[in-house]
């Protein structure tokens, strides 16, 4: 049984079919890559799988559960984390503030503790940090906070939509090193890019997106030599 | 001397004002919204109280407890009901939803109460302190609206640096997505706010009732408006804003009374607002943090 589980998904946005009956499943472990263009409809999906979206169709399992029709607040309660677009950090609340939200779904008061300490391992700029202003970090620092924060409620399987974007090459780089670690140390990954090179470069598998209709999906390997997606996302 | 006095008393009404101006400053921080009835669950306050104690000689600490269960469980149906299946509309029709509610809370008022002025009697029992032989006199509501301002500023703003709830507030009112992928639940928080709020004006409309004895259905709103400048004025959605607004609007408003006309001073009150509006458009203390992408 795949851990995420997603059949014949659609969603409107009031008339217009943004997603047209999308299936894909992630397994425990894995690594998966949703890649494809601008508007292709990547984000909508992670928000739809997440809750922050109403689904027009199709049905989400989580671990067996069907968390088709459960509000966002609850599905984090259940495993699950999700880094948006644009980090969407509290910029008015300090770098501890933010990650202490993050633990938000957890009750035990020592455990926070511990996990802190292990953020701040990943991510020492954050300790350095921790209580400035989350909107006085820079793009880079806001992404690390975001991903800490996501951390923090220990998640099974976490979502994370274009963490490369607006980044400098070496910080998209370290990025992508940490997912890898976030990956090595068990956590499920669902990664939404359009640096397709680099996501298909740490994926196991991936699915191609193309305006709301998956056209492609396979071994990331195998996709990486794929003709066409050579040339529509890789710029061979 | 009189100087003094005209300060004291403007402090004590701006603490009457700060207190109504959390409810404002809260819900629009947290639910983006503008909740005009707010001045109107003042007066339900007043007449729960008036109804418990003058009516029924209940005790004044008990009249005033459970006048704020009734105006927090009010304020959290009035949210149910109105405000909550417009969350997704556009902000006119909230307000003018709000609007509406303020109506028919005065009318209903008018309903089982009457228009006529009901005569208060103030809950307050402290003596009356008197300094300087006699050329000062603070009343014991004065004394004890400033106290209970004090303290509730305190609270809330520890209920809010220092609790999770508090947290979860600060979290929707910056992002309500985001929020909500933390796992807090949004509509939860929303429904606590009106209460807190709520409960908040239950007590501001005791000690107004307290200090300026007289009660209809439509006591509310004028210190309801009042207080909605006081949150513009220090800072819409800050609550030491809220704080600030409160104060200097009382102050101004009792020196402009007493040492230029009783009649100009909500007109100087509002021109003061109007001026501090045009130098800084969002108020004393409203921030602006310019986000970095």
């Amino acid at each position: 049984m795949a851990m995420l589980e997603v059949k014949d998904l659609e969603v409107n946005y009031g008339v217009i079919k943004a997603i047209k009956g999308v299936s894909f499943e992630v397994n425990e472990g894995e690594v998966i890559s949703l890649i494809g263009a601008n508007g292709a409809g990547k984000t909508t999906i992670l928000h739809a799988v997440s809750g922050l979206l109403n689904k027009t169709a199709g049905t989400v399992m989580f671990e067996g559960k069907d968390i088709t029709k459960i509000p966002a607040h609850k599905i984090v309660y259940m495993g699950m984390s999700h880094v948006p677009e644009g980090r969407r950090v509290f910029a008015q609340l300090t770098v501890l503030e933010n990650l202490k939200l993050g633990a938000y779904s957890r009750k035990d008061k020592n455990e926070l503790n511990e996990t802190l300490e292990k953020v701040y391992k990943s991510f020492p700029r954050l300790e350095e940090r921790k209580n400035q202003l989350a909107g006085t970090l820079s793009g880079g620092e806001q992404l690390m906070l975001a991903m800490g924060r996501a951390l923090m409620s220990h998640p099974k399987l976490i979502l994370m939509d274009e963490p490369s974007m607006g980044l400098s090459p070496i910080f998209v780089e370290e990025i992508f090193n940490i997912i890898k670690e976030i990956s090595a140390s068990g956590t499920t990954v669902l990664l939404v890019e359009q640096n397709a090179k680099k996501a298909l470069s740490i994926a196991d598998r991936a699915y191609v997106l193309e305006t709301g209709n998956i056209t492609l999906s396979g071994d990331a390997k195998t996709l990486m030599n794929d003709e066409s997606v050579k040339k529509a996302y890789l710029g061979e | 001397m009189s100087f003094l006095n005209y300060l004291i008393n403007g402090i004590s009404l701006g603490s009457v004002y700060a207190i109504i101006a959390l409810g404002y400053t809260m819900v629009y921080g947290i639910a983006k919204m503008l909740n005009f009835a707010h001045g109107d669950v003042i007066m339900v306050g007043g007449f729960v109280v008036f109804t418990m104690s003058t009516r029924m000689g209940l005790s004044p600490v008990l009249s005033v407890l459970v006048s704020i269960v009734i105006c927090t469980l009010l304020g959290m149906t009035i949210e149910r009901i109105a405000y909550k299946p417009l969350r997704n509309a556009t902000s006119l029709a909230v307000l003018i939803t709000a609007i509406g509610v303020s109506y028919f809370l005065q009318n209903l008022a008018l309903i089982i109460f009457g228009s006529d002025i009901k005569l208060f009697t103030s809950v307050v029992k402290v003596k009356p302190l008197v300094i300087a032989d006699g050329q000062i006199t603070i009343t014991g509501e004065t004394i004890v609206t400033i106290l209970a301002c004090m303290i509730i500023m305190t609270v809330l703003t520890l209920f809010i640096k220092k609790t999770k709830a508090g947290q979860a507030m600060l979290a929707v009112s910056e992002d309500k997505g985001a929020a909500e992928l933390m796992g807090v639940n949004v509509n939860a928080t929303i429904s606590l706010t009106f209460a807190i709020g709520s409960g908040l004006a239950a007590i501001a409309g005791v000690l107004l009732c307290s200090a300026y004895p007289s009660l209809n259905p439509y006591t509310g709103s004028m210190p309801g408006i009042k207080a909605f400048v006081a949150a513009v004025f220090g800072g819409i959605g800050s609550i030491p804003g809220a704080l600030i607004g409160g104060i200097l609007l009382g102050v101004i408003e009792s020196l402009s009374k007493s040492y230029i006309s009783s009649q100009m001073a909500d007109a100087i009150v509002f021109s003061v607002l109007i001026i501090v509006l045009l130098v800084k458009p969002t108020g004393l203390l409203g921030k602006k943090i310019s986000e970095k992408v």
